[in-house]
């Protein structure tokens, strides 16, 4: 296996459709270390799927460069494993057809027993068309394709929003297991947060073709605190205090003061102060477009991760 | 073998909630010295949570002396909490009271409020709950808990007084 302990890097990053087109995504600047699992989190028309198709190696940037395990996209391609929003498959073919491409595709890396396992909890028909499935059972077999072929890299665009409930928790338990154990590297975006936030350990939020938060998302927490306080200022002055902080969002209703920001320093002593959600967090930053960014080019150490052999054994 | 139960909307964070059932499975003696705990592998597919968060909890575990990671091998108790386990005389006292109380004709409700206030009493409540912290000013866990928290009554730990914020 390759050592590298950077999954994925974006340098200047961008991506416009059609010379005079509008940038898609621009001024892209992130490293992802390896081992971790990411949600990419915006709303609708961000940008998220095309980063994802750029890391794919499906786009080709604009300007800047995205480095994939170590190298470029095409290169890294036989170590990435991507699923699309739209689940391409060949609608003509069976399931099992269907593994069996899989199989052909990826010699030397297929693992067939992955692949089973994955169709036969949703108790597909192997026998069955693509064309005849349901979104969610195009899902299953699109993700079974992806693990079995035991990529580094697992890019996956909206892999949960087919999914039933039960389906959903199934399959990501499947992906953290990989991750687990093999320290797979896993991608994945979404815009609905919650769905998310116990399964991902780092961030990177997507807003207006930029990146406005990417890290940890135990540092990004850390770095905010959510404040309310009473009757700040004399009526009418503005003088709310939060000046020598970030604000992200502040909101004075009546004689109260609620705000997010990031603290440059000790708080008044009579506020009241909280650690924010990472909902919170996420909204606050897509309702403030002008909010700054928070995306530390060169996060604090990669802290080691699951060759934590004797938790997995 | 313990299995974790994550509730992600208690409020407390998920590897909190780790750490506070296995200590809960060693008071209980469900847990006991040498016993294996489930690895990292096992408890995220079984709750699709991120490993990190199952490898914090199992290192703050260790820190307090409970378990050991043996490399290659597993994680495994090191000692118990069980001051009272399952069979203790203390537990079958406190069996003999929860039949009084309920021949004197108290509820469940009762029972809890009563039990809550006598553990607050005797035992402070900050001890170890390292989540909960950022809240300022919460008052004293009340000792009418009006949540309508299924199954948490007959928990030793005491209702969890679950910060909702600020009413703001």
């Amino acid at each position: 296996m390759t050592v590298t302990d950077t999954a994925l890097a974006a340098s200047g990053l961008g991506k416009r459709f059609g010379r005079r087109g509008a940038w898609a995504l621009r001024g892209c600047a992130f490293r992802l270390p390896a081992g971790r699992v990411c949600a990419v989190v915006g709303p609708n028309g961000a940008g998220k799927s095309t980063l994802l198709a750029l890391a794919a190696g499906l786009l080709a940037p604009s300007e800047g460069t995205v480095t994939v395990l170590g190298t470029d996209p095409a290169s890294a391609r036989a170590r990435v494993g991507y699923v699309a929003q739209d689940k391409p498959l060949y609608p003509q073919l069976t399931v099992a057809e269907t593994l069996r491409m899989g199989a052909d595709l990826n010699p030397g890396r297929w693992d067939a027993e992955t692949a089973e396992r994955i169709v036969s909890a949703g108790e597909l028909d192997p026998g069955a068309r693509i064309r005849t499935l349901s979104g969610g059972q195009r899902t299953r077999v699109a993700l079974a394709l992806a693990l079995a072929k035991q990529p580094e890299l697992l890019l996956l665009d909206e892999p949960m929003a087919d999914l039933d409930p039960l389906a959903r928790h199934e399959l990501m338990g499947t992906l953290m297991a990989r991750a687990a154990q093999y320290g797979t590297t896993i991608v994945m975006s979404s815009h609905v947060v919650a769905e998310l936030e116990d399964s991902c350990d780092h961030l990177l939020l997507v807003g207006g073709g930029r990146v406005r938060l990417a890290g940890e998302i135990d540092d990004l927490l850390d770095a905010h605190t959510r404040v309310s306080a009473t009757a700040p200022a004399p009526e009418g002055t503005g003088d709310t205090g939060l000046a020598p902080h970030t604000v992200v969002e502040s909101r004075v209703t009546g004689r109260q003061l609620s705000a997010l920001v990031r603290p440059s320093g000790p708080l008044p002593d009579g506020w009241r102060t909280a650690k924010p959600s990472l909902e919170e967090l996420v909204l606050a930053y897509l309702r403030n477009p002008q909010a700054a960014p928070l995306t530390p080019a060169e996060p604090a150490e990669p802290a080691g991760r699951p060759a934590d052999a004797e938790a997995l054994a | 073998m313990v299995e974790y139960r994550i509730d992600r909307h208690s409020g407390v964070a998920t590897y909190v909630q780790i750490v506070q059932q296995t200590k809960q499975a060693l008071r209980l003696g469900v847990l006991r010295p040498g016993d294996k705990l489930p690895t990292a592998r096992e408890v995220v597919e079984a709750t699709a949570i991120n490993p990190n968060t199952v490898l914090k909890a199992y290192r703050e575990l260790e820190r307090d002396g409970l378990v050991e990671a043996r490399r290659g091998l597993g994680t495994f108790v090191r000692r118990g909490l069980s001051t009272a386990p399952a069979d203790s005389p203390l537990r079958s006292e406190l069996g003999a009271w929860a039949v009084r109380a309920h021949e004197a004709g108290l509820d469940r409700e009762d029972v809890a409020a009563l039990f809550t206030a006598v553990l607050d009493e005797h035992f402070s409540t900050t001890a170890d709950r390292p989540a909960t912290a950022t809240t300022a000013d919460q008052p004293a866990p009340a000792t009418t808990a009006g949540r309508p928290a299924p199954a948490t009554t007959t928990d030793p730990q005491a209702p969890d007084p679950t910060p909702q914020g600020d009413p703001s």
